[in-house]
């Protein structure tokens, strides 16, 4: 609400939609609103019908008369106990507001729907008395205002804060004197936004909405791979992709028809909320909250609204149904996952994401594996022969009485399974223990640590009497604490057997089952020992089939070497199909299925030595795939499935069946578009119908976020909640002006952003005027521009930048700049160190720094960057101690110091001081320093310079911080001092400051 | 980080969201670093005269076993092994046994009576024990989140979901606190060795949607207390006041050209941020203590225990700090928790003893809040020789501020399974503790996405009998 128009005056009209819905809705819908359950009386004051009701034969409210309205005469009630709203509820209405309902009742009681549900349609723009100062129609909206409150625009603020302006709110980093000379030849603002930069300014701010991280947020906070998403929304602002495509490609990109793979990573949003690795969760909680996650992300975004609050009940203020909250939740209900992802691994599913030209490259792998496997597959009598002859000889040895060990893993993880974990073969030359062959795999860690490998195509098909046994060696210094084998069949591990104190967490700390077989104490230290397992121990028996082990140790050092299968036939261990080449070939001739038969056919060709050659080109060829393959960044997938039953939870509680189920669907008050399609809708109708003229949300939304990126404040003030209790835009015309023009350019982001910073109330001064100071403290009639506090990525930006330091590479996986040691110590499963990056990476824009959900960077968080738990539309933006030591003692800022120093310490030992001085200004602040400013820097410099001539050992250890190596003619007290100057000046007000 | 410092009232006009604040007021609030006043004043202070005036709360990360701490259970002793009665655990949420026998596990260590309240208390805990008649346990404590993660989150925020303020940023928001120079609500943290050694995330002392300096400063025993705290090497603490000075007045000249209530502010965070510089390493130097209170803790400091951060509590406690939380993480007994519990008992008993003892001679204890427990209990049926995560029925203790001391509350069936006498669940408490901080839970409320949240969210209601 304006303060403005707190106390109504009779005068000026009251309007339904501005003055009164927001006081019934924060004193009346509690209990006479859309909560079906909470309502009281069967009254509902959010409707028009309800408004307007005849009950007992009264009217609510009888336009043109208080005295004959019952909501007045309850309101207004002389008996505490009779007078609305009741005293428990908190909530009661002052002189004002009782005002302004009578006000409007007696003016007639025009009903209005709420602003924001209407369909935006474009308003005319209005007159005003000074037309030479409209540059657009921006400006008639709020010179209009401006008229009516007898208050004047501030004027053009100058050159070089525009400059540095447009620069900060465009691109995230400070002008230079270039941008400049650029602004006053009028090609700033195109230049900016055809800059790299822009995207990655722009990206910043749709990576909060979207909750985008590198790590899973919930318990041990694993890290994942999502950074190809973050370089697609880069380059979606960048080459101006228009909003409504954006939108779709992000909602529903893998369900185009022929998804390109820019497609597929735009998908990725739906895999950005954050998930649990924590043993003991349960899946389908998880899997709840995961889904009312996308709910309340989704609407945050695309609705501007809190659907998320209807999880439980129906909204309290808006017309948002529990019902409509399940029914959204429905679209996202087809998105492969689990609700508790296991073991130390990523989270599946995944995708390797590849350019076009490795596109090509792959399907060249591909052909060239191809036709290897025709060879191997060609039929061939000599082949046939030697077949028969394996098979008679197999079947004779496995009478021999004599039991084997087949082998299924030495010298090299060769059984075609994927390999996780950390492979490290070891040998002789690095003095390790080998059992067989010529290597054995080191493991060693604190906590747990594993590797495994599964969907091997070698795999082990049980047979009666089978033993799996492994051979592993444990440090006597440093023994582990526990060993686990996992057994990988049918898609699960859920066949575990443990020796040893009950650390590692999976399969159940101190059960003793299938899941989790307690088999005693450690094997001995020092020694080959042979782990052996009977299959029935951990739920295995004949005839199943084995795709995978895992090796797990926790902490110690341990190395592990052949593993396999003893048996009675041990050529006859494996298969590669899923029946037994055992009992294929025990099967006579007759009782052999087609199956059996092309069982043997294949198994034959993977060991026959006439294929000998051609496996071992399709091994390598194979191989060379698997290589470049790594070399592809991987991300999680959104890959659609059968979509999962979604019921309505009564109370959102997820142990509740007794819902109704629910198909997909929008808020059903809302306008439903054309969504009358046949079959179940899905994310990409969600998606079409988001950006339709059905919904009359989102480019108000979206529009309010980008004039907040431009003004400091949307022009409604709460970005995340453009409802009942959300703030009425202070021009609401102007912003149903923006979003036509939004709409009708085609959802053009950069039109839009150069319209806005177009525009003369975009360029005012920013300056406070002392008649404004009473009149608008919280600058809502927009007489003046609005300074801020960069945020925190730019606070930090632009100290490397007018360092000199910034690296401008954009994209890439994450990197990790300074950050204090141990501040990642909490975290567990694993614990990890942050691995402070190399060069380049020290430098980057803080749009690639990690971002742990858990334990965001220090300096990040000391300046509100958000953690990303969840969509956060609008960042608290707080002056705090913190920010202080940040700014003076971040070994980063330190370090930008020193960089900015170097020129002026090289200049002062010819020049004067002051042009040194003068220097550091122009860089960081384009502009000269004024005599007082030169007085303080000299006087320090001078006090320091004093001080380090003085102490060496101080000086080194000031030109010590930060990895940029000191220039070899400046390695003394003058850059020292010249660091102290540079200091000062990163820590003013003014270059945190967007002005 | 982000930090809770004594301006509260300088919130009061972002009450009702995030605005920049702006205006002669604002300049005013700006350079006020008083506490809130004895009552209410405008937004901000308390609503009624407060019992306590600060909170310890030790929190014994990864869920104590009530059945080896405070809450004996002979039936289940002589149930031991027999199957848990299905009447018990039907259709109830259980986190690693799910689909396992459930059997009967008889508590690990035998109770005795201390004090002379004569609380029974295992035996496993003798300093806290000899405590006794200061401690009011609470052993019908219930929740509703049974993983370790949204668990506590809903004991510091009330509600499992991220994204609220924790305790101690609503009792900084809405008291500020009596401290110049050191933060509002200081958090620490310390490792056990006795059971697995969960996570613990910085949002559990996030502020949440209030702004950002109440949020919880972490305070490390080792290292470098605060981030950031140290001046650069080689800078030292004169180049840095030079620093300090200089920036300040650039920032006040800058000032008096254009006016800014925002870099009045700035001038005074700086200097705060330079007091910080000293009273931080003074605040966690401890040549100042005794002989005998070291040998009282069972710490000389400086090695990141938890008997090292009850000492640093104290430290806080007297210098004004609003609210401080230990974690102890070591609590997380899924397996051979007989041998586990004495570890961590071990590991957390002296210490705690000790800080009551010390806060009570000190005068400190009468108006400090101490709050021991975890974030759920663990459940009367075994997990091998073990215990799994337990949310219906679980113990916890309070002492000090306005507590009446030598009591108990409540109780859990005869197996220790539900909360079954005067259910308390974590609204209560949270809506108790703030009633003794002078502070009424129904009306400290904040206004984010168009709701009015508080910390009780939707329910909560003071525990008479809890108070002196």
């Amino acid at each position: 609400m304006l303060p403005l128009l707190a106390i109504p005056t009779g005068d000026v009209p009251v309007t339904f939609d501005r003055d009164v819905r927001p006081i019934l809705s924060d004193n009346c819908f509690e209990c006479h609103g859309p909560d079906t359950n909470k309502r009281k009386a069967r009254l509902r004051l959010d409707r028009e019908e309800g408004l307007f009701a005849v009950r007992d034969g009264r009217p609510v409210v009888a336009p043109g008369s208080p005295a004959n309205s019952e909501l007045y005469a309850r309101i207004t009630h002389a008996d505490p106990d009779s007078r609305m709203p009741p005293a428990e509820f908190r909530h009661s209405l002052d002189e004002a507001e009782l005002e302004t309902i009578r006000i409007w009742i007696d003016q007639g009681a025009i009903y209005e729907g709420h602003w924001a549900w209407n369909k935006p349609v474009r308003p005319a723009v209005p007159a005003v008395a000074d037309a030479s100062w409209v540059r657009n129609p921006i400006d008639a909206f709020v010179l209009a205002r401006l008229d009516a409150e007898g208050l004047l625009p501030s004027p053009t603020a100058d050159a070089r804060t525009l400059a540095r302006r447009l620069s900060v709110d465009l691109t995230g980093l400070p002008a230079n004197a270039d941008q400049i000379a650029a602004f006053e030849r009028g090609e700033l603002v195109e230049a900016l936004l055809a800059s790299a930069h822009y995207g990655e300014r722009m990206t910043q701010h749709w990576l909060d909405l979207v909750r985008y991280a590198d790590t899973v947020g919930y318990h041990g906070d694993q890290e994942w791979n999502m950074w190809p998403y973050r370089d697609y929304v880069i380059r979606a602002f960048n080459e101006n992709m228009p909003f409504d495509k954006f939108s779709l490609e992000q909602l529903g990109g893998d369900l185009f028809e022929e998804p390109t793979m820019s497609d597929k990573v735009a998908a990725g949003y739906n895999r950005l909320n954050m998930v649990t690795f924590e043993g003991g969760s349960q899946a389908k909680e998880y899997l709840l909250k995961y889904a009312a996650d996308r709910v309340r992300n989704f609407s945050t975004i695309w609705l501007g609204s809190t659907v998320g609050c209807a999880e439980c009940h129906d909204h309290k203020f808006d017309p948002y149904a529990t019902k409509d909250f399940y029914r959204l939740s429905a679209y996202f209900a087809d998105i492969d996952e689990v609700g508790v992802f296991e073991g130390v691994g990523a989270v599946p599913p995944q995708m390797s994401v590849t350019s076009p030209e490795e596109e090509v490259e792959l399907a060249e792998f591909a052909a060239a594996i191809q036709s290897l496997k025709i060879d191997l597959e060609r039929d061939d009598p000599a082949l046939a022969q030697g077949q028969a002859s394996w098979e008679s000889k197999a079947i004779s040895e496995a009478g021999d009485g004599v039991r084997g060990s087949a082998a299924w893993l030495d010298d090299a993880q060769s059984n075609g399974g994927t390999t996780e974990g950390v492979w490290s073969f070891v040998g002789a030359e690095d003095s390790a223990p080998v059992y067989s062959g010529e290597h054995s795999r080191k493991q060693t860690g604190s906590g747990i640590v594993q590797h495994f490998f599964h969907g091997a195509k070698k795999r082990a098909a049980l047979a009666e009497g089978d033993l799996f046994y492994t051979w592993v060696h444990l440090d006597p210094e440093n023994p582990p604490e526990q060993l686990m084998l996992q057994f990988h069949v049918d898609g699960t591990w859920e066949h575990r057997a443990v020796w040893g104190a009950d650390k590692i967490s999976f399969g159940g700390v101190g059960t003793d089952r299938e899941a989790h077989r307690q088999l005693g104490d450690l094997p001995a230290t020092g020694e080959w020992v042979r782990l052996e397992v009977d299959p029935a121990a951990v739920g295995l028996g004949p005839g199943r089939i084995v795709d995978g082990m895992a090796y797990t140790q926790f902490g110690g050092l341990a190395h592990w070497d052949e593993a396999g299968v003893e048996t009675d036939t041990p050529s006859l261990a494996f298969t590669t199909g899923s029946g037994s080449v055992r009992n294929a070939v025990f099967a006579t001739a007759e009782a052999r299925t087609e199956e059996q038969t092309q069982l043997l056919r294949t198994y034959y060709r993977t060991i026959s030595p006439t294929l000998n050659e051609t496996r071992a080109a399709l091994g390598e060829a194979e191989a060379e795939k698997d290589a470049f393959q790594q070399t592809l960044p991987v991300m999680l997938e959104t890959v659609s499935v059968e979509p999962r039953e979604v019921r309505v939870l009564p109370r959102g509680n997820w142990m509740d069946e007794s819902g109704e189920v629910v198909l997909p669907g929008v808020p059903a008050f809302l306008p439903q578009g054309g969504l009358d399609k046949e079959g179940r809708a899905d994310r990409l109708d969600l998606a079409r119908w988001a950006v339709s003229d059905a919904n009359p949300l989102v480019a108000r939304a979206f529009v309010n976020r980008v004039w907040k990126l431009l003004f400091g404040e949307g022009l409604a003030r709460t970005p995340d909640d453009l409802g009942n209790q959300g703030a009425r835009p202070t021009h609401p015309d102007l912003l149903d002006w923006l979003s036509a023009e939004f709409i009708e350019s085609g959802w053009d982001v950069k039109h839009l952003v150069r319209t806005i910073v177009s525009s003369g109330t975009y360029r005012q001064s920013s300056l406070t005027r002392s008649d404004l100071v009473e009149r608008d403290p919280f600058n809502e009639l927009l007489a003046r521009q609005s300074r801020w506090r960069h945020d925190a990525e730019f606070v930090r930006d632009g100290a490397l930048a007018v360092s000199g330091l910034l690296a401008t590479t954009v994209g890439g996986p994450s990197v990790k700049p300074y950050q204090p040691a141990g501040h990642w110590r909490e975290l567990n499963f694993p614990m990890r160190t942050w691995k402070q990056g190399e060069a380049d990476q020290l430098y980057r824009r803080s749009l690639y720094t990690f971002w742990c959900r858990t334990f965001l960077h220090p300096a990040m968080d000391a300046f509100d960057a958000p953690s990303r738990e969840s969509s956060c539309a609008k960042r608290n933006r707080s002056n705090t101690p913190q920010q202080a030591l940040v700014l003076l003692n971040d070994p980063g800022f330190v370090e930008a110091a020193r960089a900015l120093a170097e020129a002026p310490a090289r200049l002062s030992s010819k020049q004067a001081d002051g042009e040194g001085v003068q220097w550091i200004w122009s860089r960081a602040l384009a502009r000269k320093a004024r005599a007082e400013e030169l007085s303080v820097a000299l006087a320090l410099l001078q006090e320091e310079r004093i001080r380090f001539q003085a102490d060496p050992e101080a000086t080194q250890a000031l030109l010590a911080v930060g990895r940029r190596p000191v220039p070899d003619d400046l390695t003394g007290a003058e850059l020292a001092a010249w660091t102290q100057v540079s200091r000062l000046v990163l820590n003013l007000h003014e270059t945190v400051t967007r002005n | 980080m982000g930090t809770a410092f004594p301006i509260s009232r300088r919130d009061f006009l972002s009450r009702a969201g995030t605005c920049t604040l702006t205006g002669t007021l604002a300049s005013l609030l700006a350079q006020s670093s008083l506490a809130a006043p004895e009552v209410r004043d405008a937004s901000f202070g308390p609503h009624h005269i407060p019992k306590a005036r600060r909170v310890i709360h030790l929190c014994m990360a990864g869920g104590p076993s009530h059945l080896e701490t405070l809450d004996y259970k002979p039936e289940l002793a002589r149930r031991h092994g027999e199957p848990m009665p299905e009447s018990f655990t039907k259709g109830q949420q259980i986190a690693q046994l799910q689909g396992q026998p459930l059997k009967c596990f008889g508590p690990q260590h035998p109770f005795a009576r201390y004090g002379d309240s004569g609380q029974s208390i295992c035996t496993l805990f003798p300093r806290i024990g000899a405590q006794a008649d200061k401690l009011c346990i609470v052993r019908s404590m219930h929740t509703s989140e049974i993983n370790h993660d949204p668990a506590h989150t809903m004991m510091n925020t009330g509600s499992g979901l991220s994204g609220r303020p924790s305790m101690g940023s609503w009792s900084t928001f809405e008291l500020g606190a009596k401290t110049e120079d050191l933060p509002g609500y200081v958090v620490l943290t310390s490792v056990g060795k006795g059971g697995q050694s969960q996570p613990i995330a910085a949002r559990q002392w996030s502020s949440g949607f209030l702004p950002g300096r109440h949020q919880g400063v972490h305070l490390k025993s080792q290292g470098e207390p605060v981030h950031y705290v140290s001046s650069p090497d080689g800078a030292d603490l004169v180049g840095q006041r030079r620093l300090v000075d200089a920036v300040a007045r650039l920032n006040a000249a800058e000032n008096g050209r254009n006016p800014d209530p925002e870099i009045e502010t700035r001038l005074a965070q700086y200097e705060l941020a330079y007091r910080m510089q000293t009273s931080v390493p003074e605040l966690v130097d401890l040549s100042d203590e005794t002989e005998e209170t070291f040998e009282l803790y069972g710490t000389r400091g400086a090695d990141g225990s938890y008997a090292a951060n009850c000492l640093l509590a104290r430290r806080l406690a007297e210098r004004g700090v609003r609210f401080i939380q230990l974690y102890h993480r070591g609590w997380d007994h899924h397996g051979g928790i007989k041998r586990s519990m004495e570890i961590t008992a071990k590991e957390v008993d002296q210490a705690t003893g000790a800080l009551l003892e010390d806060l009570d001679r000190r005068g400190l204890l009468e108006d400090t809040i101490v709050l021991w427990g975890g974030e759920f209990g663990r459940t009367p049926m075994g997990q091998g020789d073990g215990r799994d995560h337990h949310i219906k029925g679980f113990s916890v203790w309070m002492a000090g501020g306005g507590i009446r001391g030598g009591t108990s509350y409540g109780a859990t069936d005869e197996l220790g399974y539900a909360a079954s006498v005067d259910p308390v669940h974590v609204h209560d408490l949270h809506a108790t503790m703030l009633h003794l901080l002078g502070l009424d839970h129904m009306r400290s409320t904040f206004r984010f996405q168009g709701r009015d949240y508080r910390l009780t969210d939707v329910s909560g209601k003071v525990i008479q009998s809890w108070l002196a």
